[in-house]
Parts: structure tokens; sequence; C-alpha cells
């Protein structure tokens, strides 16, 4: 698991507002490993999409990369021309967004875009449609030839969901980012899509960096899982360790508050009270001691490091360290 | 005496039958549940009942009364016994209106003016736990946990019997969700609410509801008691839907059965049972249309149901 | 009371602090305080004839010469100011709450209603402008009534449009799905809470309409269609200015470049008010 794929290293990110710097992302520091699926679980404004759009450098008019590297393939992605930028995302990096109602062109026929996305390629317009066609074929779609000639409107949610995850595959990509894929989705739908993931993750090979704030599905599909909390990264580590193991206290009353394991109908769900801080104004120290029952002296002062606990599990809590906490 | 009764309840756009007859009962008191994908019908149930979706043939009786095809002059009184959620928490509050004015809403419209509006905003606020100065914010400045909460606010401001809720917690993060199923529990216990929850989150259905039924393309195919389809589920839809959750454990081993394909059109509706095409357990004998059997206060509607236990 | 005026303070800061915005504001500012003040601004009568003096280049008694009976056209560019605006803003404000009104009883009242009005609008826009006001006139005599009359009469059918579209938008929302559940009636519906989430769309296609109808104005004053003469207009200056383009171009410079002006600082000023009134567009900024 030496190889890695993407590196990012002390990522800040601000967005620049009328209230001053929303310091969106603050020294994000992880890896992704050819062929892993790694999850990034948080709740909303915790800086998934900032980090997203980030990588693919898709980012709104008033971002400010304020210091760190994303390393793709062991290169600095910030500092790359637009053009180099767009040679890769096209042909390493594919994404799958939220929404698979607004991802495809309505007036144009799958089959046409599905062409359209291997203009790089120099195979004659029978055999792109043959590939087309295949990858139809391998996330699910019946009949896919005939298909090819439907319009966008003609599928499921379901569906366009599949097409979206096989336009992403058709350029073979090293690394395939799905941002809540599966959110917009039934649950029985959303177990098809996890499972075909995991079918092609293995066929194509390919790193998945899969978002969500679904713990269950986190669980089932991922190898890896970040944990954020606005905006920083507050536990990495093995998806059994973070899930059996957790040595941050959001991480484990995240997990608890999921009322997928409370089999028995519960009077009182665990909740976590309190409220995300504001970005353009952060407190000082532990940014969830407000909402911490273990808060300790030192975490109003002092901002706990990601620290590696063990290998493979990093924790930015004063709990893990003794000297502090004893 | 049962608080609301629909019996057969149809609605038809054009020529889909959105609706093909929809049964069932909520007690006084008690929370029901109506399960499902998108598309089965369990939005238009409930607008149905508040008389904002049409509703063809059936009925829909509320304290022993008629009200469908009610004109709004007969409903508007009540309009005060019956108040619903909708699912988009910012969406479904008026944009251009302080949150006091949204609470206190529901008093204009049923003329008790004289009342002292800005003492039951206060009142409001305060019994779902959110801090005064609220009353002055727009909901554009709320988050989709404190939107929820003033549509909760707004729902019981005139002490409704029944509260129709479509995907109360739909874009609620997990920690937020608890919160408001809490409240809503609370509040039910305190004030004798009737609750029907309209959710595809089966985790939530546990912790809310007396009973459950389960649509499917229009109809229930299955309803009983919360704890006994979560034990012991009959038709294999339903099985198919408990066991499509995924659990925060990786090493959960789910016996899991594949739902084949997708919700058939509502257009072409599939001959006999309308699941088979998608069931793992179909028989010959479901090319017959199955009928709708109730034992032990357990209705269902398959011809080839799963055995007690098999489920485990 | 309150809440409103601090909304309308909220607006016209988020279009001053624009640049595009600011020199609408200016520009149409200046145009609305000269036509209130005309009467202390102006040198000269407008109106008032001096033989002697016709026909004059800019001089420091007259600013911008005199035209073929001697009268001061700075003068009457300022007064023309004012007539322009008293027949811009009745038509527009009159065609927009007439347009804004039958359009929401459009969206939101019965199909056979809303067919009838459609109706209705399409037959008023079938209308040429020009025609119109030309059989219009050859009734009732040219008058700033008539301009103002039939100005109005052809702008409502695009307010109605956009306030029907609107509507049709809005009440499918589940705020408005929210309010019938709760019982509120027609009235209430449309005037507490459609209202205000349209109004801001129609400012703004007022606020750039204003520019099309002074310059319609001018053109059946060109026509001689328009406001009687002497009364000054903009248009009745450019008419002519274009008689005697050859003995003196400051008829034409009088006429026209208010005429300019008054266009950009209005479209302008809408530009910068759709960005601000928008909430989409302010989030992105």
């Amino acid at each position: 698991m030496s190889d890695t794929l993407l590196q990012i290293d002390n990522l800040g990110v601000d967005y620049e507002t009328a209230r001053g710097d929303l310091k969106a992302l603050r020294d994000i520091t992880f890896d992704v490993n050819r062929g892993e699926i790694v999850g990034i679980v948080g709740e909303s404004g915790c800086g998934k999409s900032t980090l997203i759009s980030s990588i693919l450098r898709l980012t709104a008019p008033n971002t400010r990369f304020r210091q760190g590297e994303i390393r793709f393939k062991g290169q600095d992605l910030l500092p790359l021309s637009e053009r180099r930028m767009r040679a890769l995302r096209g042909e390493d990096i594919s994404i799958v967004f939220q929404d698979p109602m607004q991802t495809h062109n309505p007036v144009l026929t799958i089959g046409q875009q599905m062409l359209d996305i291997q203009h790089r390629s120099k195979a004659s317009k029978a055999e792109k449609r043959a590939r087309a066609a295949k990858m139809l074929g391998a996330v699910g779609i019946p009949d896919p030839e005939a298909r090819l000639d439907q319009f966008p409107h003609e599928f499921s949610g379901g569906m366009r969901q599949r097409i979206a995850i096989a336009m992403a595959l058709m350029s073979e990509p090293d690394l395939l980012i799905a941002d809540e894929p599966t959110t917009a989705l039934d649950a029985t739908l959303e177990v098809q899509i996890i499972e075909r993931l995991q079918e092609l993750q293995q066929q194509f090979d390919c790193a998945i960096l899969f978002i969500s704030h679904h713990l269950g599905v986190i669980a089932e599909l991922c190898d890896r899982v970040v944990v954020m909390y606005a905006g920083a990264v507050i536990e990495s580590g093995d998806v059994r360790e973070i899930f059996h193991n957790p040595k941050h206290p959001y991480t484990r009353r995240l997990i608890d508050c999921d009322p997928g394991h409370i089999k028995t109908r519960a009077r009182v769900l665990p909740t976590i009270p309190g409220e995300v801080p504001d970005l353009a104004n952060l407190p000082e120290g532990c940014i969830f001691r407000d909402r911490c029952d273990q808060a300790l002296p030192c975490c109003a002062h002092q901002v706990p490091p990601l620290t590696q606990l063990q290998e493979g599990h990093r924790a930015a809590c004063w709990l893990n360290h003794e000297e502090v906490s004893a | 005496m049962t608080l609301l009764d629909v019996k057969n309840l149809h609605t038809s756009y054009g020529k889909v039958d959105v609706l093909a007859g929809v049964s069932f009962e909520v007690e006084p008191g008690e929370t029901y549940a109506l399960v499902g994908e998108s598309g089965s019908g369990k939005t238009t149930v409930i607008r149905a009942i508040a008389g904002l979706a049409p509703a063809q043939q059936g009925s829909v009786k509320f304290d022993g009364r008629e009200i469908r095809g009610a004109s709004e002059r007969e409903l508007r009184p009540l309009r005060k016994d019956i108040a619903m959620m909708f699912q988009d928490p910012v969406g479904s509050l008026s944009p251009r209106l302080t949150i006091r004015s949204l609470i206190t809403e529901p008093y204009r419209i049923q003329g008790m003016r004289q009342r002292d509006l800005d003492a039951e905003a206060k009142r409001l606020l305060e019994m779902v736990n959110l801090p005064a100065h609220f009353a002055d914010r727009y909901p554009y400045q709320l988050s989709g946990g404190q939107a929820r909460r003033v549509g909760v606010a707004r729902a019981l401001a005139l002490e409704p019997k029944l509260i129709l809720a479509d995907e109360p917690t739909a874009g609620l993060d997990v920690s937020v969700q608890g919160e408001l199923l809490n409240l809503m529990n609370d509040l039910r216990e305190r004030l004798g609410l009737a609750m029907v929850i309209i959710t595809h989150n089966l985790n939530v259905v546990r912790h809310v509801a007396d009973r459950m039924g389960i649509m499917y393309l229009g109809r229930l195919v299955e309803e009983g008691d919360t704890e006994t389809i979560f034990a012991d589920p009959r038709h294999p839809y339903t099985h198919c839907l408990l066991s499509a959750n995924p659990e925060p454990d990786p090493d959960a081993r789910l016996e899991r059965i594949a739902l084949k394909g997708e919700p058939p059109s509502l257009l072409k509706r599939p001959q006999g049972c309308e699941f088979r095409e998608r069931c793992p357990f179909a028989k010959p004998i479901c090319t017959t249309v199955p009928p709708w059997e109730v034992e032990n206060g357990h209705g269902l509607r398959c011809l080839s149901p799963m055995k007690a236990g098999q489920a485990a | 009371m309150s809440k409103s005026r601090s909304e309308l303070s909220l607006i016209l800061t988020g279009v001053a602090r624009d640049p595009l915005g600011l020199m609408g504001l200016i520009i149409v500012g200046t145009i609305i305080f000269c036509a209130l003040f005309a009467a202390w601004i102006t040198p000269h009568d407008p109106i008032g004839m001096n033989i002697k003096d016709r026909l004059q280049g800019p001089s420091l008694t007259y600013l911008l010469g005199t035209d073929q009976l001697g009268r001061d056209t700075f003068s009457r560019v300022i007064m023309g100011g004012q007539v322009a605006l008293k027949v811009a803003l009745p038509a527009v404000f009159g065609a927009m709450i007439i347009g804004l009104t039958l359009g929401m009883i459009a969206g939101y009242g019965p199909k056979w209603l809303d067919n009838l009005l459609m109706l209705f609008f399409d037959t008023i826009r079938s209308f040429p402008t020009v025609m119109f006001a030309l059989a219009v006139v050859a009734l009732v005599g040219p008058s700033l009534q008539t301009v103002v009359f039939v100005v109005m009469a052809t702008s409502i059918p695009t307010y109605g449009r956009v306030a029907r579209t609107q509507t049709l938008t809005l009440r499918n929302s589940e705020f408005i799905l929210a309010e019938r559940s709760m019982g509120a009636g027609m009235a209430r519906i449309l005037g507490v809470h459609m209202l205000p989430n349209i109004i801001g769309v129609l400012a703004v296609l007022a606020a750039m309409d204003i520019p099309t109808v002074i310059a319609l104005e001018a053109g059946l004053s060109f026509l001689g269609l328009g406001v009687k003469p002497p009364t000054p207009s903009w248009g009745a200056l450019l008419k002519d200015g274009y008689a005697l383009i050859r003995q003196t171009p400051w008829l034409v410079v009088g006429g026209g470049l208010p005429i300019i002006l008054a266009t950009l600082g209005f479209t302008f000023l809408g530009e910068s008010l759709r960005d601000v009134v928008d909430p989409k567009l302010r989030k992105q900024r």
C-alpha cells in the first residue's frame, strides 16, 4: 500500500467574503493510494465540497489557496496550467456528482454524450460507440446498444447515476471522485450503486475518493476513512479502526448518533448539541471544544495536532496525549 | 374513535393512477409511517388527505367527518386540527417573512388576531428550543435543522390533532436528525398528537412509528406494528427495503436480498402481482392479482409471502 | 414599515456599491432632481420667445444655444426631462401594477381565466405601438395623457406575462403549499406570499422599460403625435434640430444627449438592481 496516488499536504483554503476570510479548509493532510477506496465523512459545512473542487481546481472565483500542496502522482496540481489541468480532469481524474438529474445535457442522447467525452481518442465512431455500449453494460444498464439512442429524461434517477458512473469510467481514470453519489437516491438504489461501484473498482482498478455523510455506506464501501469537521481533518484511518476504535470524540458521537445501529425503539436518540463554529471567526483552541463533553483545560487554548496514534490511524485530540490528559 | 380513516383512496393524473386504492387508519395519539421508494405515491397520499391533491375515489374521514372533495371553505375550520410539514425545511417557509410572522401565520389565517402574537411566537420558539431572537430572522439565515424546527413550531401553533409530515428528516445531518426526532417524540407525548410520517429512511421509522404501511406503486403491500414488521417482514418487498439499509459497521454481514431492476412505470403496471418482476421469490402463482389479507392486525398483499422467521 | 424601509436601503447600498449601478443612480438622480426643480433651475422661460437671439450657439447666457424662435435650449432640455418623466413614470408604473395584478390572477386562477387573459395580452401585443398611437391620436388628438395611455396599454402584456410565469413557478413551491395547507385564501397567498417574491423582478423590468418609454415618447413627439407644441419635449427638440441641422447642431445635441443619457442611466440602474434583487446572483458575489 505504499503506492501513493493522491497526496494532500497541509492544504489551507480560504474564501474571501465581505465578512472577511472564511477559513474553509485548514491543514488538510491525507493520502489516497492506488486502487484504494477512501471515504470522506462529515456533516454540512465540514468542507467536503471545497475539498473536491480544490482537487479538481474547479473553485469559485473568491477561493484563495493559502498553503499546502495537492500532489497527484507526485506532481503538485496547484501551480499547474489550466490546460494541463483540463487534460488531467479528462484523463486521470473523473467525478460523479450528487444529483443524477442535472448531470446530463438534456438535449443530447446518452450515446452522443458518451461519444463526446471520447473526443481525445483516435478510434472510429463505430468503435467509440461500441465502447460506450460496453460501459453501459458494465454498469448494469440492460440492452445498452438500443439505450444509447435515448435521451436522459427517458432514464430513471438510479439509471442516470449509473450512466454518470459509466461516463466517469470511460477514460479509465486512476482516481474517481464520487461526491455523495447516492444521496439523491432511494435506499434500494443506493445499495445497487454501492455494490456496482465495488465491482467496477476491482474491474478497473482505480482509486475512489467517496464523499458521503451516510456512515452506513462508508462502512460498507471504504477501505480507509477521513473524518472532517468544520474545515479540518479530525481523524483518519482504517475503516475498522474508525468504526470500532474511534479516537476523536466527534467521530465517536457521530457513530453513536446514527440510528442505523440502534436496533430497538429508542425513547431518546443520541445527538450532538451545539453548532458548528463560524468559519469566519474561529474560536481559539480545538474547534470541537464547545460541543465536546470530554474537553480538557488545554483544549481552550491549543489546537490539537493531527498525530499518528498507530500505523495508519491519526486523530486530532488532546485526549490521546497522555502527558496532557493525565 | 378513529381519528383518520382513509378508505380505498384513488388519485389519477390523466391516465396515470398514482394512487390505486390506499386504505389505512390512524388512532388519536398514534404515529403511522408510510414507507416506500420514490414514486410509490406516499406524498400524494398525505396531500390528498389535506385536500392539496385531487382524489377521484374513496373516502377520507377525519374525526368521523368525510373530507374528501370538501371545498376550501368547508375545510378551513378543520385546518386547525390537521397541520402539515413539507420536505424542504427552508423551501417550505415563505422567504420574505420573518420567523415571527411565519410561526404566527396560522393564527392570522384562522382569524385569531386578538391573541398576543408576539407572546405566541415566543412560546412556540421556546417549545422547539430556538432562542427568542430568532423571531426577527429570515428563512435564508437558518440552517436546515433550525428551519425544520420553525416548521415544527408552525405546525404546532394551533394545537392540531394530526400532523402530516413529509420526510421530516430529509436533508438533515444525523446529529440534527436525532434532535428533531426527540423533539417530535416529546411533543407528541405531551400534546397527544397523532402523526402520519412519510419517509424512505427506515432507521427513522423504527424510532418514531407505532405502526407502518409499506407502499408500492400506489398501493399498500404490507401493514402492521412497526416492531412486528421489523422483526418479521412478510412481503418480499418489505424485506428488500429493510435489508437495503447499510449499517455503520464495516463488519456487519448483511444477508442482503438484491432487488432486481427499478420500479416499473405507472403507465405500464405489470400484470398480476405488480412486484413480481423484481421479486426474488416470485412463483408461478404470482401472475394472479394478490388480494389484501389481514391477520392479527397485520395486512399483506402477497401470494408467496416470506415465512415467519425467514428474514432473521 | 421599518422592515420594508431597511430592505430598500439595503438594495440602494447594494446598487451604489456596483460602479455601473452608482453611475446609473447618479444619472437618474440628476434627471429626477432637474425635473422636480425645473422651475428654479431653468435660466429662461422654456417657451418664452426672443426672436432677436434666434439660432445662437452656446454662450454664458444660453448654455446650449437657442432655437429658431430664440428659446433657450438648456431650459427646454430641463423642461423636456420633466415631460419625459411625466410620461414615463405613470405609464410604466400603471402598466406594471395592472400587468402584475392580471398576471398573478392568470397564473394562480383557473385555467379558463388564464386562457382568457393570455388571449387579451396577445391581442394587445399584436397592435404595432406606433399604429395604435396614430389611431388613438386621430381619435382624441395629441396630448400628454394620450401618450401615457398608449404607452401604458401597450406595455401591460409584458408585465402580465412575466408576472404570470413567476406565479406559475411559485404556485407549486412548498411554501405556497404550506400556506394552502393552513387554509390561506387566494388574496392572502397572492398578496402576502407571492407578491414580495415577484415584485423585484418586475421592478427591474420597469427600470429597464423607462428609457424605452422615454424614447417612444420622443419618437411620437418627433412624428408630431406626442405632446403638443410649444410644450418642450426631447423628441420635439430633436425634430426641430433635425430640420435646422445645417444652421446649428446644438439643437440635435440638446435633444439627443438627454435621451442617450437617460437611457444609459436607467439601464445601468436596472441591470444593477437585477443583480442585487436576485438572491441567486447575490450569493455568488
